[in-house]
């Protein structure tokens, strides 16, 4: 065996390889809750490429037959029914642990310097993930696939000048149809893995180069070396210790996936949708088209916006169009809005922490309003100044936006003046 | 950290189970019967099963149910083919003879005729209640059932309290017998709620004019073959065989899920016991 290895190594780094990038990484040791996100994520995109690979051989790209091949997996294809809600489950679990894995980032500080590459990379993760899902999500060419994939592509159709053009570019059609499934089916099977899996790679070598943060925003590599081993203080291999520990979060995971598999699969709803039982049908427009869970905040957003915000400016849609991508790309300058002299929250003062809890506040509110319509809390008395005869939803959800946005914009500012307290030199370690 | 964590996912825990996300139907404002689906009870599968296969399945294809899944509810392929396969196709050959050929027990479950024709027939062909259980829900169907009653207005001489102005018409009106609708007024919202509540039973809440609003219920009129119990019974078994027909693999799925979970417990104490093993050394 070791004979074997030494003829492979002699020929392709295969342990060097395996060495810088988990068996001798070194890595803090006072890891929590937080830092099983990140493998998970890895995790679940085994699953679903998996998962995926065997779906691909029983569905049918075909606006006349994709309907029907989903039901066929889901009835006659053995255990099909267990590889699609693996699938559909997996899809969004996927959004839930790269949520928290981004949420542990803003805790931790883990976007600042030197990690800057890793967050870019992670971001493009995020934005190339968020297309995998739609892409995925028109497939089973049921109504809501149907009437959100049409929502989407329209939103391109709002961009000045090109719009009409980018939008019937996209769909390869006037209205989305078999030509557009077709190409969807491309990109979700093939073109956007590829990119996932090289954006993947490209995050874990940024971070194996600079060395994981941790939850107290120490760097180890600037710690003396423990004359013992050779590490520095604080630090210890990946393996066997993490991998050890991540395998337990793995089965943690896993018993929480296999209860929504084996015994919730819809979600109540919400990752399985019911209108999306209904084929598609282009001239039935549902009453209320909400997208999947994962996308909601931003949607709520996209609604909240008006259409005419200045007497001189025209009035279109773009404007919605324009904040929703905009809260989805300002994630990037994260590292250089950060102007706090700590990373971690467990020394960041009030301020951080404050507008901390109001961003995950918006988002978690912008994502319920985007799930219900707009009436949902009824309007506001004609009487009422400036409200009079508003949604109020879309009042509350233009409040959060704008809560959405000033953490970002107000970063600087106020990770400044934050009252921070001492960084000690050692990890906090029961 | 547990200490921060907690609340966070607690609080986005209950986000995603706040209700169930809308329902197709949004129709009017219905106080529902309450109803229960029992996937385990085969003898009301089974006479699901023979409701939907003489009333239902004239009209309307269940296209990706196969007749032999149904042994999955305890019936042979035999029984299947003796009594619940009535229908068939004509088939032209090259020679211009029109064949009958019967349906097999391993063909899905097809409706006689084409679905333009039918479309020429009702304005609108039936939709394929394959997977309806799973759009519309099993109490919302359990409740559209028992809605039906007598309108001469309309162009089939039923209405339906859940689902008005309904191009189906009443096809279990010989079991339940006819209902006709009563309404009784009131002046606020809250009035007419709390009425509709009262009633416990089916009742429909809608505005009226002068912003008052009215109850509507149903009252029998001609009785049926099946007493009131016995039709609710009835239809419970139909909604029961339609929900599970949305999902065949639904006990095998429950059944594998206990198991996986068991195994799960099991993996998870031998890699927590790991874990401890190999961290017990750090300092």
């Amino acid at each position: 065996m070791s004979k074997l290895l030494t003829w492979i190594d002699d020929r392709f780094p295969l342990t060097a390889l395996w060495e810088s990038q988990w068996g001798k990484y070194v890595a803090p040791k006072n890891f929590n809750f937080w830092y099983y996100f990140g493998s998970l994520a890895a995790f679940v995109l085994v699953i679903q490429i998996v998962t995926g690979i065997f779906l691909t051989m029983n569905y049918k790209p075909d606006a006349a037959k994709a309907f029907e091949s989903v039901e066929y997996i889901m009835r006659d294809v053995p255990a099909g029914w267990l590889i699609r809600y693996m699938h559909s489950t997996g899809a969004s679990m996927f959004f839930i642990v790269v949520y928290l894995h981004m949420f542990r980032a803003l805790l931790y500080g883990s976007f600042r310097k030197p990690r800057e590459l890793t967050w870019i990379f992670g971001c493009l993760i995020y934005l190339t993930l968020m297309a995998e899902a739609f892409f995925g999500y028109l497939l089973p060419w049921g109504q809501m696939s149907y009437w959100g994939a049409q929502v989407i592509v329209n939103l391109f159709s709002t961009v000045p000048f090109i719009g009409p053009d980018l939008a019937l570019w996209i769909r390869g059609d006037y209205t989305v149809s078999d030509v557009t499934l077709n190409r969807f089916f491309a990109f979700h099977v093939i073109a956007i893995p590829l990119v996932l899996i090289g954006l993947v790679a490209a995050h874990l070598m940024a971070l194996h180069e600079t060395g994981s943060n941790n939850p107290d925003g120490i760097e180890i590599k600037k710690q003396p070396k423990d004359p013992r081993t050779g590490l520095p203080l604080d630090g210890i291999y990946s393996h066997p210790y993490y991998t050890v520990k991540d395998i337990v979060g793995v089965v943690v995971f896993l018993a929480v996936f296999s209860l929504i598999v084996f015994f919730m699969p819809e979600m109540g709803g919400y990752f399985l949708e019911h209108n999306n039982f209904i084929p598609a049908d282009p001239l039935k427009t549902p009453e209320h088209i909400a997208p999947v869970w994962y996308f909601t905040p931003y949607y709520a957003m996209l609604r909240a916006v008006p259409s005419e915000i200045a007497p001189f400016l025209p009035a279109t849609q773009f404007y919605g169009v324009l904040v929703m991508g905009l809260a989805v790309l300002i994630f990037f300058a994260l590292p250089w809005l950060d102007r706090g002299r700590v990373k971690s929250i467990r020394y960041r003062g009030w301020r951080y922490k404050g507008w901390l809890a109001a961003f995950v506040v918006s988002f978690l509110v912008l994502g319920y309003l985007g799930v219900v319509p707009v009436t949902i809390w009824g309007q506001f008395a004609p009487g009422v100044p400036l409200l009079g005869g508003a949604d109020r939803a879309t009042v509350v959800a233009r409040i959060f936006t704008v809560v959405y946005f000033l953490f970002f914009f107000l970063m600087p500012w106020y990770t400044a003046r934050d009252v921070t307290r001492p960084v000690p030199d050692r990890v906090t370690w029961p | 950290m547990t200490k921060l964590a907690t609340p966070l996912v607690a609080i986005a825990l209950a986000l995603v189970l706040v209700a169930g996300a809308a329902r197709a139907a949004t129709g009017p404002d219905v106080q529902t019967e309450r109803f229960l689906v029992d996937p385990r009870d085969n003898e009301s599968l089974q006479r699901g099963a023979r409701l939907f296969v003489n009333y239902c399945q004239n009209c309307h294809s269940a296209k990706y149910m196969r007749y032999n899944r149904l042994t999955d509810i305890g019936l042979t392929e035999a029984q299947i083919a003796e009594n619940l396969m009535f229908g068939g196709t004509f088939e032209e050959s090259e020679d211009g003879a029109v064949r009958f050929s019967p349906v097999k027990v391993g063909d899905t479950m097809q409706v006689a005729y084409r679905a333009r024709d039918a479309k020429g027939w009702f304005g609108a062909a039936p939709p394929d209640l394959s997977v309806i259980s799973r759009v519309r829900g099993a109490e919302w169907l359990y409740n559209y059932l028992l809605a039906f009653y007598r309108d001469e207005q309309s162009a089939t001489g039923w209405n339906n309290l859940v689902f008005p102005n309904v191009g189906m018409p009443h096809v279990l009106w010989q079991l339940s017998g006819v209902n006709r609708l009563a309404t009784a007024e009131f002046p606020t919202h809250e009035a007419a709620e709390g009425a509709a509540i009262a009633e416990k039973r089916l009742a429909a809440v809608v505005p009226a004019a002068d912003h008052k609003y009215v109850v509507r219920t149903l009252q029998p009129d001609t009785p049926g073959s099946m007493s009131p119990v016995e039709y609710r019974r009835a239809v419970g078994d139909l909604v029961n065989f339609l929900d599970y027909m949305g999902e065949p693999a639904k006990n095998a799925r429950v059944r594998s899920g206990i198991v996986v979970l068991l195994y799960l417990v099991g993996l998870f104490a031998a890699a927590y016991w790991l874990k401890r093993a190999y961290w017990k050394d750090l300092h």
